[in-house]
């Protein structure tokens, strides 16, 4: 009986909060490496991808994310994702970014770059890219697509990108 | 032949980006005239003591910027009198961005006890001239013969957040370079910052 209860302790105590925690956080935002990044796409095949980064503490980057989401929802039968890569810092990421996209309903997806060197990681994700914000990149693997850009969009201005870049 | 035209094409080429893109290390960068807080106007060459500039393209407004505010502080009181002073120049247009205004920048530099100067950059000549792309984006000159002489570009140091204490200080570690009569080893960096805001009619 003893065994039992002390089973049924150790559950409460260790099983059922880890639970609890792992739902809250699986629900919006994790974490990605750009390796995580760079195989996702290469597997996405012909899937176009439109990668934004952005981040909670900049205002035209939170202006242009409904346009973003637009886009996702629009293209949601095709071949087609929209990924959010925020570049708020890791420790922000419980007191930030998952309550930024709770309160704005956000529904593409989200992550925050896992990534410490940013001297690194601004030149791998494009060379010209000066490091401001928002930058955006639109790639298709199997047309061999790679567009970057350094500026904040309308939605026309986004969609009229993306389709002179990637042709049906 | 035709090797050596394609060659010329691709130099000439890279030149003119060069011209779109601003300032590379190595060039000589433009002096300016342009009005302080204080209502007067300053120029590079109105330090008359200076060996160089550390000249910081920043605002009142990104959040990147106001990170750094205390560490530009610091880097004016260490190096000014060293002969390195920090002159920080606004490059938001104050209709684009109305936390950039003069009176609000008057009053961010009252409130943080700014000691260098915060100069207005009027439809971003000097910003687009020198190629400065976000804030805070820093170039550090050296006054040489020949001009004043771009020898480091880029960010503060490589700790945003301030939580890492392997944090490499570049513009310390360029100025302290340049004041031991060298060449800075770490000449150009990047940082994530903010955009610039153009003026509207001027924007892409």
């Amino acid at each position: 009986m003893r065994k039992y209860l002390f089973i049924i302790i150790a559950l409460v105590v260790f099983v059922l909060p880890v639970k609890s925690q792992q739902n809250s956080s699986n629900l919006q935002v994790k974490l990605l490496t750009l390796n995580e990044l760079e195989q996702r796409i290469a597997k996405g095949k012909d899937t176009t991808y439109v990668v934004n980064f952005w981040a909670t503490w900049c205002g035209p980057c939170v202006e242009e994310l409904p346009y973003f989401e637009k886009l996702s929802t629009e293209n949601a039968k095709k071949p087609f994702k929209v990924i959010l890569i925020s570049l708020d810092f890791k420790s922000k990421l419980k007191t930030a970014v998952i309550p930024f996209v709770v309160k704005n309903k956000i529904k593409a997806e989200v992550y925050v770059i896992n990534e410490i060197d940013q001297q690194k990681y601004i030149d791998r994700i494009d060379k010209n890219w000066s490091g401001a914000i928002p930058a955006t990149l639109i790639l298709n693997t199997a047309k061999k697509v790679r567009g970057f850009y350094e500026q904040a969009f309308t939605y026309e201005q986004l969609t009229k990108a993306i389709s002179t870049l990637v042709k049906p | 032949m035709k090797k050596l035209m394609l060659a010329c094409f691709v130099l000439l080429l890279a030149s003119t980006l060069n011209a779109q893109n601003g300032y590379q290390v190595g060039d000589l960068a433009s002096d300016f005239n342009l009005k302080n807080i204080d209502g007067k106007q300053v120029s590079l060459a109105s330090y008359k003591d200076a060996k160089g500039y550390i000249v910081i393209f920043t605002c009142n407004t990104c959040p990147v910027s106001k990170a750094y505010e205390s560490r530009k502080e610091e880097l004016n009181k260490k190096y000014a009198a060293k002969g390195y002073p920090v002159v920080a120049i606004n490059t938001n247009d104050p209709v684009a961005s109305p936390g950039d205004t003069y009176e609000k920048m008057q009053q961010r530099a009252k409130e943080k006890n700014f000691s260098y100067a915060y100069l207005l950059d009027p439809d971003h000549v000097y910003t687009k001239k020198y190629g400065a792309m976000r804030t805070p984006h820093v170039f550090v000159l050296q006054k040489t013969k020949k001009g004043n002489e771009v020898a480091y570009i880029g960010a503060i140091d490589n700790d945003q957040q301030l939580e890492n204490p392997q944090r490499e200080n570049y513009v310390q570690n360029a100025v302290n370079q340049l004041l031991q009569g060298e060449k800075p080893s770490v000449a150009s960096t990047k940082a994530i910052g903010c955009t610039i805001k153009w003026k509207k009619e001027a924007s892409k």
